[in-house]
């Protein structure tokens, strides 16, 4: 007789104001089993464990479609209280622990032992003192489960991040009713020894039979610890397969999908062996996107590319080059050291942005679209300015004429769909905001040209005609382009070489003709050998 | 068992100059005070009669501030209000001629009331200013004090009966400048008298405010008090963790604010008069000054540090005046001082609080740093 799964998704379904992640999705999990989640960005599985947690994000958006069945009962959480309260436990990516809060404090938060009192009666139970000693051999217990040895009066604040991953795991099995523990990328901050300490305490816990929801990134660790693995790809199961006889070169490939379109456009532009930037020891302290370690040459006349999945620092590489966080290391251009941290050096020195923040850093939103064109112009390089007579330059106004021409050139130019120079930015779509940003960037006339999230919300004939005004741009004036993105078609289709970045560093760069697999088992942190990195940092491979 | 092979960090190797900022309040008022008494020429006897006086009359005031601190809350410049509630308990004790320890235990009963409503009042207001706590307690402040003055200047006398004429302002309602609270004057100092040479010792006063200090203690072993402590770290984890956060907010309020409004009353039954419209004012002002002389910060703040800025701040109190006098001639400029102090001192408290935060923010995003961030 099977066994009845303690848990089984059925159907599942999910659209956010009529755009559909989630379409049927069906998996069952068994006590004791492991079950990898593994998908690109996007691919659903937040939201898929939005849902299986009762988060209120899903119930404010209408709900979602099919059923949840816990141990033979469908149910439907309200909350993540009544999930927890079902035995579901969650240990998300960034951390909650309270930073003052010892280990045993915070594994016992809001579930503490308490001393009884006659105050209890009289007011509540929030007057009994605490029972300090009996919290503490309770987390004790707790940690030991998980095989590892760390003290419980340990402060979180002082622990490594190590420590405070397994203190979040204690924290839910500790809750006695956990019989199911959803892991969201819990070995993205440790070092190899804890995530294998940490791999060995999942078993341990499974052994016990406790059900594992582990979505990872690394395809090695998903293939060493899970039974099952589950595939997700644009809010569809693509794969839910044995995990012994997968190979991570399958996985890659079932969770990039797309082949290679083979009518990449010809390139007319040429790249010349001289680098323009030089990156080497980078880091940047940019929230969310921490860059640690990152090295690259872009070469003169060339489209670069800058690929990852979100948080892994991506971003945080052309922010931190443009000064615009707190960032280190050695970036060059055209062999001269760019002074790091000041947005000023790195604009007067020929470099032009295009923010992935288009609205907060990349517009003058309440201004018209001619002074957004010909602000940056103006405020760097004086351009579109004219001394008063008499007075020479001692006072400068705006150049009104001048500032028309060239914005009538770029709106000819790029298409920019507006009722005349004058409409105010933030009356335009996103797509036309977003050429209003590369008029900007262009009217520079830059060396080096940064541009991050090109086609980030914005719809596909845009997407195209973008992507297009920069390629042409390339070919027409030789500028050396990097793009950050998120979708690596977008760049494979556009640049010379991608490189993808995880965890902050560049996990390795190619040719954008590689075939897709090749980039989805460098983001999945399976990192190119050393040598071929080497040569791909210089790009003579 | 298998150990971690990564030891914990580093202890933060902060350096001098950080040190330095954590404790530049008190030392400022140490070199201070050590400059200013042999200046000012007061015998040791007058300065620990006078200090034991202040120390008795403002601890309790300062002591009410510590629980708002605890829950994450900061300073609770509200606590005029529960200052405003003290001294409408008063004002019907003086009416009513209720004398003794009678006459302050029921003006505490009188004040509780209104205490913790406008404690409510205060918590749900802050509930919806988040992360604005002090500048928004700030005002309400100023709020309510007009609605205490409607109520005092115009209400007393005419909706509420006032019997007592020499309470009452000549032209038949509201409440004079200045009572004299002679009914109930010093009858908490006096009630056990010691005298220990010539310095009088008010032991039932010292009493209360030990048994306070316990109660604080003691509040912070419990459940309540760790769920304050996890929802003035933070709050989204507190959340997150099904701590009604909203609640607890407004019960730390609550308890501020009562224990702010009996904190005036025996403030008050020290002084002996009441300046109806002016008491309260200085009370939140003065108290939150000596506290953070004492060193603690808008975050963190102990019991140790309400003595220590009580002491610190009364010493300064005392000897600057007499010190002004003698070193320009002027005993203005010690009054001067005061004020300048007390204002220049909370300025620079909340400056070091803003840029400590910075600080820890700095350090924690560097720990996410590889080795290439390590210089």
């Amino acid at each position: 007789m099977p066994e009845v799964p303690l848990l089984k998704l059925e159907n599942i379904g999910k659209e956010y104001f009529g755009n559909r992640v989630l379409a049927d999705v069906s998996f069952s999990l068994n006590r004791g089993e492991i079950l990898g989640l593994v998908g690109e960005n996007g691919a659903g599985k937040s939201t898929l464990m939005n849902i299986l947690f009762g988060m209120p994000v899903i119930s404010g958006t209408g709900g979602y479609e099919g059923n949840i069945v816990l141990d033979g009962e469908v149910i439907r959480f309200g909350s993540p209280f009544d999930a927890l309260a079902a035995g579901i436990g969650m240990v998300h990516q960034e951390f909650s622990l309270i930073p003052g809060f010892s280990a045993a404090e915070n594994i016992l938060l809001n579930r503490e032992e308490l001393n009884k009192s006659l105050l209890e009666t009289v007011f509540s139970e929030r007057l009994n003192t605490l029972d300090r000693p009996g919290m503490r051999a309770r987390a004790a217990r707790a940690i030991k489960t998980l095989g590892v040895d760390i003290g419980v009066d340990t402060i979180a604040a002082e622990m490594p991040v190590g420590y405070k991953q397994f203190i979040e795991i204690a924290r839910e099995i500790d809750r006695t009713r956990t019989r199911v523990l959803v892991l969201d990328e819990p070995t993205a901050v440790l070092t190899e020894t804890e995530a294998r300490i940490l791999l060995d305490a999942l078993r341990k816990l499974a052994d016990g039979g406790i059900a594992i929801i582990f979505i990872s990134h690394r395809l090695q660790e998903i293939k060493s610890l899970c039974d099952r693995i589950l595939v997700l790809r644009d809010g569809n199961v693509i794969r839910d397969s044995d995990a012994r006889s997968a190979s991570i070169r399958d996985i890659a490939a079932w969770m990039v999908g797309r082949n290679v379109e083979e009518d990449r456009p010809v390139r007319a532009g040429t790249i010349s062996d001289e680098v323009a930037l030089s990156v080497r020891d980078l880091w940047v302290d940019m929230p969310g996107e921490t860059v640690r370690n990152a090295a690259f040459d872009v070469h003169k006349g060339e489209i670069f590319g800058i690929g990852g999945l979100a948080g892994q620092g991506k971003l945080g590489i052309p922010n931190g080059i443009m000064g615009l966080y707190p960032a280190g290391g050695t970036v060059s251009l055209f062999g001269r050291e760019v002074e790091l941290n000041k947005p000023r050096k790195a604009l007067d020195r020929g470099m032009a942005f295009v923010s992935e923040d288009r609205r907060g850093v990349g517009l003058l939103l309440g201004e018209r679209i001619d002074w957004n064109i010909t602000f940056t112009g103006m405020q760097v390089q004086n351009r579109f300015l004219k001394g008063l007579p008499l007075l020479g330059n001692l006072v400068r106004l705006r150049d009104d004429d001048a500032i028309a021409a060239e914005s009538e050139q770029y709106i000819k130019s790029l298409e920019i769909r507006c009722t005349g120079p004058a409409q105010r930015a933030v009356e335009l779509s996103g797509g036309n905001q977003q050429k209003v940003c590369l008029a900007k960037a262009f009217s520079m006339r830059p060396e080096l040209l940064l541009i991050c999230e090109p086609t980030r919300g914005i719809d596909v004939g845009a997407k195209e005609l973008v992507l297009n005004t920069l390629r042409r741009y390339n070919e027409e004036y030789g500028t050396t382009i990097l793009i950050t993105s998120s979708e690596l078609e977008e760049l494979r289709s556009v640049c010379d070489r991608v490189a993808i970045v995880g965890e902050g560093k560049i996990a390795g760069i190619l040719p954008a003709i590689s075939p897709a697999e090749r980039f989805g088992l460098l983001m999945m942190g399976d990192v190119e050998d050393e040598g071929a990195q080497k040569e791909a940092v210089t790009g003579n491979a | 068992m298998s150990r971690l092979d990564r030891g914990p960090d580093k202890k933060r190797n902060r350096g001098v100059g950080s040190l330095l900022a954590d404790y530049a309040v008190p030392v400022i008022f140490i070199v201070i005070s050590v400059v200013a008494i042999p200046l000012s020429d007061f015998s040791a006897t007058y300065l620990i009669q006078e200090l034991l006086v202040r120390i008795g009359r403002n601890s309790f005031l300062i002591l009410s501030l510590l629980i708002p601190i605890m829950a994450g809350m900061g300073l609770n410049f509200g606590m005029v209000l529960g200052a405003m509630a003290g001294q409408i308990g008063l004002i019907f004790v003086s009416d009513w001629a209720v004398v003794g320890i009678p006459g302050i235990v029921l003006a505490m009963i009188i004040g509780t009331p209104v205490a913790v409503a406008l404690g409510i009042l205060c918590g749900e207001v802050l509930n919806r200013a988040k992360g604005q706590e002090m500048v928004t307690s700030y005002i309400l402040g100023f709020f309510i004090n007009g609605v205490y003055q409607l109520f005092v200047l115009y209400f007393m006398g005419w909706l509420i009966p006032i019997s007592n004429p020499a309470l009452v302002l000549s032209r038949g309602h509201g409440i004079r400048n200045a009572i004299s609270l002679t009914g109930i004057r010093m009858v908490l100092d006096r009630l056990i008298p010691l005298q220990v040479g010539t310095v009088t010792i008010p032991v039932a006063t010292y009493l209360v405010i030990a048994a306070f200090c316990f109660f604080i203690l003691w509040f912070r072993k419990t459940k309540l008090g760790q769920d304050m402590r996890a929802i003035g770290q933070d709050m989204a984890v507190a959340d997150s963790a099904g701590i009604p956060v909203n609640r607890t907010r407004v019960i730390a309020i609550v308890i501020s604010t009562v224990l702010a409004c009996y904190g005036q009353i025996i403030f008050l039954q020290n002084m002996g008069t009441l300046n109806t419209y002016n008491s309260h004012d200085q009370a939140g002002m003065f108290s939150i000054a000596a506290l953070l002389i004492g060193g603690a910060s808008v975050s963190r703040a102990g019991i140790g540090n309400v003595f220590l800025g009580v002491v610190l701040f009364h010493l300064m109190f005392i000897v600057a005046p007499k010190a002004g006098r003698n070193l320009m001639g002027e005993a203005q400029i010690g009054e001067y001082f005061r004020v300048f102090v007390s204002y220049g001192i909370i300025a620079l408290a909340l400056v070091l609080h803003a840029w400590k935060r910075l600080r820890d923010r700095a350090e924690a995003r560097r720990s996410l740093r590889g080795p290439a961030g390590k210089e």
